[in-house]
């Protein structure tokens, strides 16, 4: 709606005082935008002097320096290589990697759970429906952060210690309280053919999939494409490795004393964050699955039981496609809040973005620049995800004629 | 050549056998396929696996009264309800004086009170309930809570604690919200390039980070922007960064309200000469508050779960409170925490469950009344 307009249309100058000026919407709104500046701009003097007056109090100083001194703390997992020595940039770069390790797995799995979640809701079956509504009413109603603490004190402290931990696949994994223990691949040399063996297996599926797709519009006859798919994204890579020699080892953990060597870790504070985040979040996505389908014209499933397909063909190539253009907005909305809320990793003390910036803090004393590299980070991710879901929701708009 | 006509009513066939009696409603919405029969079957195993484990825990192995840890501490022992007991009004009021705690008791009253004559539709005067539940009631309940003034004793906030201050940081966001967000969303809509630039830039930041981080900042930057001196309170702090992330939110929610009313509401109230605050006012803010109701509902219901965040920033609101329990050594068991928790998570789940079963009421309520 136009403001300035409506001032316009209601407050009539007295025609002739002189004094047309002052009932000028175009001024009004201008005097006002600026009282508004002068005001913020003075909320920010003001904040700028008060802060510069308590540092200079505190003895410090603004600055980005202390970025490349050394943290002087261990962060229990870690992606790329870190220890107590690295300095407080790489302590934040582990801590945005861990974040999006759980961000990433979490939207994968709750996805997945959501999605079976939401149809359950549907299913003619009695017990099936009421158990997926159980699941929707009681998860959703617990906050995300009691269901943390909860799983990491109910499940995963009661497991044994490292000597007693429950081995499986001849002593080549471990779960104990330190948490799940995983062979660790290490590449030698000639670990590129592996890389160039998956590029061309994705490239190849990419083809072979718009041919199967164009083949069926023609003929009409499917060619199944999802086995070949992942035989051949499995398959190429380890050709590759084959080729140039099998430059790969495998560091398997072991038990050492008290604790464990080599291998990495997951640790249970993971595991803990993980499960609460998918299982919290598949029950928001459950919902708005369930309502997507339900938007699908019923006429729409009719005319594909008419042509002949079945319950399980029916969902995944009539309701499900269709479904998809009101599921997808959001769902990039909860793909969102599960990437916030895995900063309540704090919490329980999995080394995310928010605890190393959390940690650095506490260490550097450096609140306003720790903050500000953080806000901008979590800004920045959401504005690549809410990028990437605005382009795949045009994408999948497409589809309609 | 005569055509046949039927002159009577062929003879009515009793309907297939696996569709009559009693076993045919059971067979259909039990077992209409295989692989759904067999579903459901492992659903309900499971099901009665959980609740039976559940009742086993919470009734039968339980422990229902014990002076302190002994008894929760024997091997086989179910929930430690003693503890619950025992810990109950600290989870209640955290550490408000013991004889000044008729005054929390007093606020809760008037709230339940108040909020019955806003929210049952069938209740009159909704305008003056509403004025006393945002602008009568908060007053009250600071002079009650803070105390200093009417001769009651000064309270400190460090001394508050457990469902009381959920609450308090929960309806004080709530009520904040509402107005702030109303007018972000319509300075977002403004045409005013400033005002509009400021609104957005500050609701996308907001919604664009974890509530955690904006209750991190305000923890740790708010002491720094203050004159040198002025310390404020951690729990004031706390309040208004949930209040500014509530806002923001809030914000969104009434944009969307804006945008669903359609132009000629617009230019209907302008062809009658109404000014832009009469016309927001009197015919655009009613449509929209009626439009947006569940969402705002929904979103006191996150507001309400996301108050546990300050949790972290070191405030004992009832989710701080109850773990505050866990290291009372005359206390501290196996059994402990997972009573804690269990009772943490019901209250939680009461009061969600309620506020999303009135969203769901209201909703349908304002259906019928726009259905033609």
């Amino acid at each position: 709606m136009t403001t300035a307009d409506d001032k316009r249309l209601t407050s009539a100058p007295p025609k002739g005082s002189g004094m047309d000026w002052l009932y000028s919407a175009k001024l009004r709104g201008w005097v006002s935008q600026i009282v508004v500046l002068l005001l913020l701009l003075w909320g920010l003097y003001e904040i700028v002097q008060n802060t510069q007056a308590n540092l200079a109090r505190l003895n410090k100083h603004f600055g980005f320096d202390f970025l490349s001194q050394s943290s002087g703390f261990d962060l229990s997992t870690s992606l790329i290589w870190y220890s107590s020595s690295s300095n407080y940039a790489r302590a934040l770069l582990v801590g945005f990697y861990n974040t999006a390790l759980v961000a990433v797995l979490g939207i994968i799995f709750a996805t997945l759970l959501g999605f079976t979640i939401g149809v359950m809701r549907l299913s003619k079956n009695w017990i099936v429906s009421r158990f997926a509504l159980g699941y929707v009413e009681l998860v959703r109603n617990v906050p995300l952060l009691v269901q943390i603490f909860a799983w990491y004190a109910l499940v995963l402290k009661p497991l044994p210690g490292p000597k007693q931990a429950y081995t499986f696949f001849n002593s080549s994994l471990f779960l104990s309280n330190r948490g799940l223990l995983l062979p660790h691949p290490n590449f030698a040399d000639g670990a590129w053919a592996g890389l160039a063996g998956l590029a061309i297996a994705i490239a190849g599926v990419a083809i072979f999939r718009r041919w199967a797709a164009r083949k069926q519009a023609q003929t009409g006859i499917a060619t199944p494409t999802v086995v070949p798919s992942i035989a051949a994204l499995i398959l190429l890579p380890a050709l590759g490795l084959l080729l140039a020699g099998w430059p790969l080892s495998w560091d398997f953990p072991e038990l050492a004393g008290f604790n464990f060597r080599g291998g990495m870790t997951l640790v249970p504070e993971f595991f803990a964050l993980f499960l609460a985040l998918v299982i919290y979040t598949a029950s928001f996505i459950a919902e708005i699955v369930r309502s997507g389908i339900l938007a699908v014209s019923h006429g729409q499933t009719e005319a594909s039981q008419a042509l002949g397909l079945d319950g399980n063909q029916t969902l995944r190539l009539v309701v499900i496609p269709q479904a998809m253009r009101v599921i997808i907005p959001p769902m990039a909305s909860q793909y969102l809040n599960l990437t916030k809320n895995s900063s309540l990793a704090v919490a329980i003390g999995f080394p995310d973005l928010m605890y190393a910036g959390g940690t650095v803090n506490n260490q550097s004393g450096a609140a306003i620049e720790v903050f500000s590299i953080v806000l901008v980070v979590y800004l920045a991710t959401s504005l690549v995800t809410a990028t990437l879901m605005n382009w795949f929701n045009a994408r999948m708009k497409l589809v309609e004629r | 050549m005569t055509g046949f006509v039927r002159t009577e009513d062929a003879p009515t066939l009793p309907a297939p056998a696996d569709l009559t009696g009693p076993w045919a409603a059971v067979r259909k919405r039990l077992f209409p396929t295989p692989i759904s029969s067999v579903a459901g079957i492992l659903i309900a195993a499971l099901v009665f696996w959980v609740v039976w484990n559940l009742i086993d825990w919470a009734v039968i192995r339980a422990v229902w009264s014990a002076p302190d840890r002994e008894l929760c501490n024997a091997p086989g022992a179910g929930a430690c309800w003693p503890f619950a007991f025992a810990k109950f009004h600290q989870w209640m009021y955290g550490f408000f004086p013991m004889e000044e705690r008729w005054r929390v008791n007093v606020v809760y009253i008037l709230g339940v009170l108040s909020m019955a004559a806003l929210l049952i539709p069938s209740v009159p005067g909704k305008p003056w309930s509403a004025l006393f539940f945002f602008v009568v009631y908060p007053i009250i309940t600071f002079v009650l809570f803070v105390g200093g003034m009417f001769g009651l004793p000064f309270v400190e906030t460090t001394q508050w604690g457990g469902l009381m201050v959920t609450l308090v940081l929960s309806v004080t966001s709530m009520v904040v919200s509402v107005p702030l967000g109303i007018l972000l969303a319509l300075g977002r809509r403004s045409t005013m390039p400033i005002v509009s630039l400021l609104s957005t830039i500050f609701i996308e930041v907001v919604r664009g980070v974890p509530l955690v981080l904006v209750l991190f900042m305000a923890a740790n930057m708010f002491p720094l922007f203050m004159p040198p001196g002025v310390n404020p309170d951690k729990l004031l702090i706390a309040i208004v960064g949930m209040a500014l992330f509530a806002s923001a939110y809030m914000a969104e929610i009434i944009r969307g309200g804006l945008q669903a009313i359609p132009k000629g509401q617009y230019e209907g109230a302008q062809a009658v000469g109404l000014s832009y605050w009469k016309m927001m006012g009197l015919i655009i803010m009613p449509q929209v508050i009626k439009i947006v109701i569940p969402s705002i509902v929904n979103h006191f219901i996150s507001l309400f779960k996301d108050t546990s965040l300050v949790t972290v920033v070191g405030i004992l609101d009832l989710l701080g409170m109850v773990q505050t329990g866990f290291n009372d050594a005359k206390w501290a068991s196996a059994q402990t925490g997972n009573t804690g928790y269990f009772v943490l998570a019901s209250i939680y789940w009461m009061f969600c469950f309620g506020m999303s079963r009135y969203s769901q009421f209201i909703e349908r309520k304002l259906a019928t009344g726009t259905k033609r």
